[in-house]
């Protein structure tokens, strides 16, 4: 389904900061974008490749989407489509998006206006810095603590 | 006696590529100290890893019952060359077979699953229950007193 809201106001955004280098999926979307390069539809594998080499994903609040994002450690932000605007279903995408709205790489805009002033007020250094390269100190800890009470195993027939 | 030298604690690290494989270079921290020997389904990776020691098995997952022979035998020839104290995997399948694998040869095993199974543990991480030491789930929500645990996430 079209998501024309999206689309709309990340090419207002792309106007407006003066980015060159936005690449959109935009489905049947209606809207014709201006400042961005889109196509109407890529395959998984495409789609993966694209979102391995950008430095931020902005989309709609799905669960597939969003989980890709944290898999491949990228940067997020989401707008949930709503039933009431034709975008959607059920409002789903709501749930979901207060659902994940606690993640570290995940931003959420509840709506265009919203959209807008979450893309413009991006640093992008400080978005990169933010999420840091690594694990969460709690998992590293962990981890490092479960090497360090391994047993040697210089003989290990000997057991 | 003299003083005994230290034992270099030798770590394998698997993980097909894509998501899991960004997955596990995030825990890299923990291996501070350790040898590392990394195995991957990409040898596009190559480079992620420096100078340390990187093998490359055949992808595969459940539906190609030959790919998953010779990445149980690839696997097998892996840690029997390299004896690890300690086997970590983010998944998928090579993940599961080098933990159940090094299991019977002794070593102990971790499992982180993969963040994108944000309802429940993979195929794999469930299969591979028995055989994992540190069998660990990225989402509090999935956690159980009995296992899988949560400690904390890649991200």
């Amino acid at each position: 389904m079209p998501f024309d809201r999206l689309v709309r106001t990340v090419d207002e955004w792309a106007r407006a900061a003066g980015r060159k280098d936005v690449f959109a999926q935009i489905g049947s979307s209606a809207y014709r974008p201006r400042h961005l390069e889109s196509v109407e539809c890529l395959t998984p594998a495409e789609f993966r490749q694209r979102a391995s080499s950008a430095a931020l994903i902005i989309s709609h609040a799905g669960v597939g989407s969003i989980l890709t994002a944290l898999e491949l450690c990228k940067p997020v932000v989401v707008m949930p489509r709503r039933a009431a605007l034709g975008e959607h279903r059920n409002d789903h995408q709501v749930a979901t998006s207060q659902r994940f709205v606690n993640l570290a790489n995940v931003r959420v805009a509840f709506n265009e206006e919203e959209l807008l002033a979450t893309l413009l007020a991006l640093d992008f250094n400080e978005m990169t810095r933010s999420l840091a390269a690594y694990a969460s100190p709690e998992l590293l800890a962990r981890i490092r603590e479960f090497v360090r009470a391994a047993p040697a195993r210089t003989r290990y027939w000997r057991r | 006696m003299g003083n005994r030298r230290r034992h270099v604690k030798r770590v394998l690290a698997v993980a097909s590529g894509g998501g899991h494989w960004i997955q596990l270079l995030r825990l890299q921290p923990a291996f501070e100290g350790c040898r590392i020997v990394y195995v991957c389904t990409n040898s596009g990776y190559r480079y992620t890893v420096g100078s340390s020691p990187f093998y490359v098995v055949t992808d595969a997952h459940r539906g190609t019952r030959w790919r998953l022979l010779f990445c149980a035998l690839r696997l097998g020839l892996i840690i029997l060359f390299e004896l690890p104290d300690v086997v970590i995997s983010t998944g998928a399948a090579p993940g599961y077979f080098a933990i159940r694998i090094a299991k019977v040869l002794g070593a102990k095993t971790v499992w982180v699953d993969s963040i994108a199974n944000a309802s429940e543990m993979s195929l794999s991480g469930r299969l591979v229950r028995p055989f994992a030491d540190l069998w660990l789930t990225q989402w509090k929500h999935i956690a159980r007193s009995p296992g899988p645990h949560f400690v904390g996430a890649v991200l």
